[in-house]
């Protein structure tokens, strides 16, 4: 026995004793390995499923206890009912409206200046560069008291630009960074043949790198509107009328009312409804642009 | 072919122009980063310095708000340690679940791409709708965790979770790792373990290298870079929670729960102490900058790169 132990030790440091062949061996390993990983998958989705069903019930079946799983009797009327107690129609267009712009906004002016990075030679490029790149660490906290103050000064608090106006002067140190890796990758041969042509460095631009990079553009566009839509601090900071809500601050905005009513009315049912309804366009747009997405998370952790 | 009017030796015009198109279209930028990021940075420094309630001037008072922050502020050590534990067990415990996850769906299972979105959602979860759904899922009285746990464990009297100050924190930490694992760092990782050239696995196997050996020796070490990149990323994350806490425990109970974020928050915005708040943010900026230095330092004793010459 020891000395079996030892030889095998030789050509192998799997010391697993041998009552399976190798084959079999093999075979429990990946059965154990999708017990796991399939496990885990319904973990992970478990919330997701209750929070659905959840959704679907009425609140005193939602209080009920032993908990249920499939609602007895599934009220779809749940999810209208959510429009009819708080504008969450306009809270929804509203979202959709700074994220929409946002990213629009985002994308091209990061383009213009990642363009910039990664094409042109001038005095302070690189640490022009550094300095962007610095500025992913700085916390939010930092800037936010003086913007605040800022665009209260100018007549903005309550309005939609401090939302806006800002993405399109750039779209921030990430945007920037992820397209001018993605520029870098493109070989500097089609620019200097397009210049040959005469085509001047938009023309370039437009004509030669744009269409070139469209699955970078659109993972920018994607991650951005994803974290607008996500944003909580600076809409909750900056905006006050609850008709300019964004669904993230909306929500929270029911959920307080909602703990503070009195204890005889629930809608906790509700809750979990406009929270579905808030994360579907998401999930929509990841199985949409699937592709795009995790190439550009990729991108950006490994050329990093 | 060379082209001269972009090499180095071009006629001096030539580069005078690149260099103007260059600055002229970097310009947007230059005047962002003036006006939302410099600008604002200098004013709050300055404002750090001063008392300020937005209707009355600033009002210079040198470093008492420091001084005050660390001597008087009873929420300022407690906020600010309770900050960095949710960081130092958050970032390990879902660096190493994000990296098991990507390892297991790295073994060429049927259905991958399918596991991989089912890990991937909650990552999508918006903060708010998470925050939303875990304080349901977390209801002490009838949620299914307790029920669960109830029925399963015997557990009695079951955890009071978002109710309990012993339990509100461990909730948070359970519904950040919920989005993290399967997160962003998760796809990271598995692109890191595609990247590790099969060469490198065949060397070992010729040496007589097992699975385990393989691993020790070959992935983990290429995959450092990777592991330092998420783990970076992850402790700046979690130091700034903010939307998670403010959403499902507004900081408590018995501000079990009172991040550093919700304390800056508070005392800018609901306090409307501009000048203290500022104090606070420059303070927490000095760390996470000293701590980014610090784990960039240590980087060069774990962190391997390959193609660097050592």
């Amino acid at each position: 026995m020891a000395g079996e132990t030892l030889t095998r030790r030789d050509t192998s440091s799997v010391s697993v004793p041998t009552f399976f062949s190798a084959r079999t061996r093999r075979l429990i390993g990946r059965a154990i390995l999708y017990v796991v990983v399939l496990g885990s998958s319904f973990v992970f989705m478990l919330p997701f499923i209750y929070t659905v069903l959840s959704s679907l019930k009425t609140p005193s079946e939602l209080f009920m206890y032993p908990p249920t799983w499939i609602p007895t009797s599934p009220q779809p009327q749940n999810y209208l009912q959510v429009f009819e107690k708080v504008a969450f129609g306009t809270w929804l267009w509203n979202s959709f409206y700074v994220a929409i712009v946002g990213t629009l906004g985002g994308v091209m002016s990061a383009a213009i200046v990642a363009y910039s990075f990664a094409r042109f030679r001038y005095p302070g490029r690189n640490v022009l560069f550094m300095i962007t790149l610095s500025t992913m660490m700085l916390p939010v906290e930092v800037t936010l008291i003086p913007l605040y103050l800022m665009f209260s000064r100018m007549g903005w608090l309550d309005t939609f630009y401090p939302l806006i106006v800002p993405s399109f002067f750039g779209g921030g140190a990430f945007l920037i960074f992820l397209l001018r890796q993605f520029f870098m990758t493109i070989p500097k041969d089609l620019d200097e043949a397009a210049r040959i042509d005469g085509a001047g460095y938009l023309r370039i631009f437009w004509q030669i790198l744009m269409p070139l990079s469209i699955p970078a553009l659109a993972t920018a566009a994607i991650l951005t509107f994803m974290g607008r839509w996500d944003a909580f601090l600076e809409p909750f900071i900056f905006i006050n009328s609850t008709s300019k809500f964004t669904v993230a601050i909306g929500i929270r905005y029911f959920q307080a009312v909602q703990s503070n009513a009195d204890a005889s009315e629930h809608n906790e049912h509700l809750l979990m409804a406009a929270s579905v309804m808030m994360t579907a366009p998401i999930i929509l747009l990841f199985f949409a642009a699937q592709r795009y997405f995790v190439r550009g998370i990729v991108m950006t952790g490994i050329k990093g | 072919m060379s082209i001269r009017a972009l090499s180095p030796r071009a006629p001096l015009a030539l580069r005078h122009r690149e260099a103007i198109a260059g600055y002229l279209l970097l310009s947007p930028w230059i005047i962002g980063l003036i006006a939302f990021i410099a600008g604002p940075m200098v004013t709050s420094g300055y404002l750090s310095f001063t008392r300020y309630d937005i209707v009355n001037t600033p009002d210079f008072i040198g470093l008492k708000n420091f001084t005050d922050i660390f001597t008087r502020d009873r929420l300022f050590w407690p906020s600010m340690m309770l900050t960095f534990k949710y960081a130092l067990i958050l970032v390990p415990f879902s660096l190493l679940g994000s990296l098991l996850a990507a390892i297991s769906l790295n073994q060429g299972l049927k259905g991958t791409a399918l596991y991989r979105t089912f890990f991937f959602l909650p990552h999508l979860t918006p903060i708010v709708a998470a925050a939303v759904l875990w304080a349901w899922l977390f209801n002490p009285d009838v949620g299914p965790i307790n029920h669960m746990l109830r029925s399963w464990f015997g557990a009695d009297p079951a955890p009071g979770w978002f109710r309990d100050p012993n339990w509100a924190f461990w909730g948070l930490v359970i519904m950040a790792m919920w989005g993290a694992i399967g997160g962003n760092s998760m796809l990271i990782f598995l692109a890191g373990l595609q990247g590790v050239p099969q060469e490198l696995y065949e060397a070992a196997s010729i040496d007589g290298a097992g699975t385990m050996s393989k691993f020790w020796n070959v992935t983990l070490p290429m995959l450092t870079p990777t592991i330092f990149f998420n783990m970076v990323l992850g402790i700046i994350g979690a130091l700034k929670v903010f939307a998670a806490a403010f959403v499902a425990t507004q900081g408590g109970p018995a501000y079990a729960t009172w991040f550093y974020a919700l304390h800056i928050y508070t005392r800018a915005f609901r306090y409307f102490e501009m000048g203290y708040a500022s104090a606070l943010a420059w303070i927490f900026f000095a760390i996470m900058l000293i701590l980014t230095f610090v784990q960039f330092q240590a980087s060069r004793k774990w962190v391997y790169y390959a193609g660097e010459n050592d």
